[in-house]
């Protein structure tokens, strides 16, 4: 984009205007998609390996399905998640015999409907999950780079941190800060950010310490690089493989905590509402009306092994020795997929 | 050795220490629980009494020296829901609960793990260990909470299987189960695969060829070499159990444990309960820690510990 930036000022006649933004559209194209020919072929064996790969596609298309309907929640749901009132309580699901098509999933004891409130809680629960991905993943990778590039004093001090941390794991710790500093969307993302950036650090700082005595690196040093430069523009682009396939296990882990700290009464608060809440909100009515709490526990579960699958599909994707191995299991049929963990 | 003890033993201070730090930082940065504790009828001179009592009207600062000054001789203060209670003997009395449970559950999931790991990696891609390794998937992706539930439910309930209530030890059955079953999914998953590259290693065709028992191989043999990876992930899990999973556990089936007493102390804003409560989970998990690099390295003579 820095190529359009420094192109001269304004053309002096219609022709020449027209010319230099065309000129400027490919540059600026070239610069965005690099080579042509390997970014398709690339795209090829994505898309090819994605094909091949039937658990991985459908996993996709969920996810996607689900993301898309999480976006467009107001459109989606048929009512707001807070909407109704106790005169429309405790109405049955379809599949019972006096079930109404107005409310599909039924109403809890609010009169809440139940498929909006699913609605709305995926909407909060992937919030949540994109955003402590986003937040612990830059805060991770940005430690990492640092403790790896500089190494001596600043790795010793940064590890240091990382594994008092991690030796302490978080639920417990997660669940009194939350308690404390009060259940909103804001905390919970920050608290699960400060429990979860260790692993994105120790990643990037493993394989910085690899590539930093690979012959291009020391060229772009040699050539005068400065060490942010050297850093993010030659050492950042090679962790997106291995960093990807652990943010998407990590999000698989958020969601869950989330929920499991929402469960407990003590993550999101009502109004706003989580798959977690809602099952929360079912606690209490497990024996007369289980559906409150099986609905939004399969939901979830759903989720997060759609997620999983999305994962392994991607750690398969990037790494050749990973695909080697699956081509090998499928050959001899000595191994399923997955379970490489 | 002994260099190398200190080293982890300081780490584990920096963990207890830093642990500690956050919990009193955060909960002093809310604000004082004066109000929770009094009644609403309390005038001002008495709450600002029991705030000067409390030693919440002075400075962070000043409160974590006093409150390092008093651990040093062991008085972690007195709780503010179980009046005149000392925090340590109130967590010393819900311990035991916990230390049950968790025995409990991470016992069967060692057991189970280990039987389903091995039965799968026996024959690999046969029938079995395809059902096991959807199995374990599952498991991985099911919310602890939503599987504490259902059990709850199918099994006290529709099937009336288990009888809730005192009893010798049948009222462990469902908690621990609940606790053991996603470890399980997990660690039998590493059993899995860590047997099955052991068993198509050469010294296990060698022992064949001499004619050894095939159980022999298996469990005395190849399960030794398979349970390095398996050490450290266990270890893993039974901190996960002690410091989080337990909560959820012991929460939905009503347990009096460590758990329930944290998510009481939590709600009740008892600070100096919750303080005590994560120093005593921390020292828990420091000492699992070290103890768990000594296994290993009695597990594999190789490892050097430096």
């Amino acid at each position: 984009m820095s190529e359009l930036e420094t192109h001269p000022s304004p053309a002096p006649d219609e022709y020449t205007a027209r010319t230099h933004d065309e000129e400027a559209a490919t540059h600026a194209e070239e610069a965005l998609e690099g080579r042509p020919f390997e970014m398709r072929a690339a795209t090829k064996g994505l898309f090819g390996e994605l094909l091949s790969d039937k658990t991985g596609l459908f996993a996709s298309v969920f996810l996607i399905a689900v993301v898309l309907v999480a976006i467009f929640a107001p459109l989606v749901a048929p009512y707001g998640p807070t909407e109704g009132n106790l005169s429309s309580s405790n109405i049955s699901p379809f599949w019972k015999s006096d079930g109404t098509w107005s409310h599909v999933l039924g109403t809890d004891q609010q009169g809440y409907d139940m498929l909006s409130r699913l609605i709305y809680g995926l909407r909060t629960s992937l919030l949540i999950g994109f955003a402590v991905v986003a937040v612990a993943g830059t805060f991770g990778v940005l430690m990492g780079l640092l403790s790896g590039y500089k190494g001596g004093r600043t790795d010793r001090i940064l590890m240091g941190w990382v594994d008092v941390q991690v030796a302490f794991p978080g639920l417990l710790l997660a669940l009194i800060m939350i308690a404390i500093l009060g259940g909103s969307v804001r905390t919970v993302i920050l608290v699960l950010s400060f429990n979860g950036w260790m692993v994105y650090a120790r990643m990037t700082r493993g394989v910085v310490l690899s590539l930093k005595e690979r012959p291009f690196v020391e060229a772009a040093e040699v050539i005068g690089c400065k060490p942010r430069r050297v850093v993010l523009t030659h050492i950042l682009p090679n962790l997106v493989s291995s960093l990807s396939t652990l943010a998407v296990l990590e999000f698989a882990r958020i969601l869950l905590a989330e929920a499991t700290l929402s469960f407990l009464g003590l993550g999101i608060q009502y109004p706003e509402v989580s798959l977690g809440l809602v099952a929360n909100n079912g606690r209490d009515y497990l024996f007369s009306a289980p559906r409150f709490i099986i609905i939004p526990g399969i939901v979830l579960s759903l989720l997060v092994l759609n997620v999983n699958f999305v994962a392994s599909w991607l750690r398969v994707l990037f790494d050749p020795q990973e695909r080697e191995k699956r081509f090998a299991a499928n050959a001899t049929s000595s191994t399923t997929p997955g379970a490489t963990t | 050795m002994g260099r190398y003890l200190a080293g982890r033993l300081l780490q584990g201070l920096a963990v207890i220490f830093g642990v500690t730090v956050v919990v009193f930082v955060i909960t002093r940065l809310v604000g004082d629980p004066v109000d929770f504790i009094l009644p609403l009828s309390a005038s001002t001179e008495q709450r600002a009494r029991l705030r000067t009592d409390l030693g919440f009207d002075r400075s962070i600062a000043s409160q974590f020296w006093s409150f390092l000054g008093d651990a040093v001789h062991l008085d972690f203060g007195n709780s503010t829901f179980y009046r005149n209670q000392g925090t340590l003997s109130v967590v010393w009395a819900f311990l035991p609960k916990t230390l049950e449970l968790v025995a409990a559950g991470m016992l069967l999931a060692f057991i189970v793990s280990i039987a389903l790991g091995t039965l799968a990696a026996l024959k690999p891609g046969k029938i079995t260990d395809k059902i096991l390794v959807v199995l374990s998937l599952g498991g991985l992706a099911t919310p602890q909470f939503f599987l504490c539930q259902v059990l709850l439910l199918y099994t006290s309930v529709e099937f009336n299987l288990v009888q809730f209530g005192p009893g010798p030890w049948t009222h462990l059955i469902m908690p621990s189960i609940a606790l053991a079953l996603p470890a399980i999914g997990r660690l039998s998953m590493v059993v899995r695969s860590a047997m099955i590259d052991e068993l198509n290693t050469q010294y296990v065709k060698a022992a064949r060829a001499k004619g050894i028992a095939r159980w022999r191989i298996v469990f005395i043999h190849a399960l030794r070499n398979a349970a390095i990876p398996f050490v450290t992930l266990f270890g893993w899990e039974l901190i996960r159990a002690l410091a989080g999973v337990t909560v959820v556990v012991e929460n939905v089936f009503n347990w009096p444990g460590l758990g329930n007493l944290a998510i009481t102390a939590i709600k009740e804003r008892d600070f100096f309960l919750i303080q005590t409560i994560v120093l005593v989970v921390a020292v828990m998990v420091v000492v699992i820690n070290i103890a768990i690099d000594f296994i290993y390295r009695f597990v594999d003579p190789r490892v050097k510990l430096s």
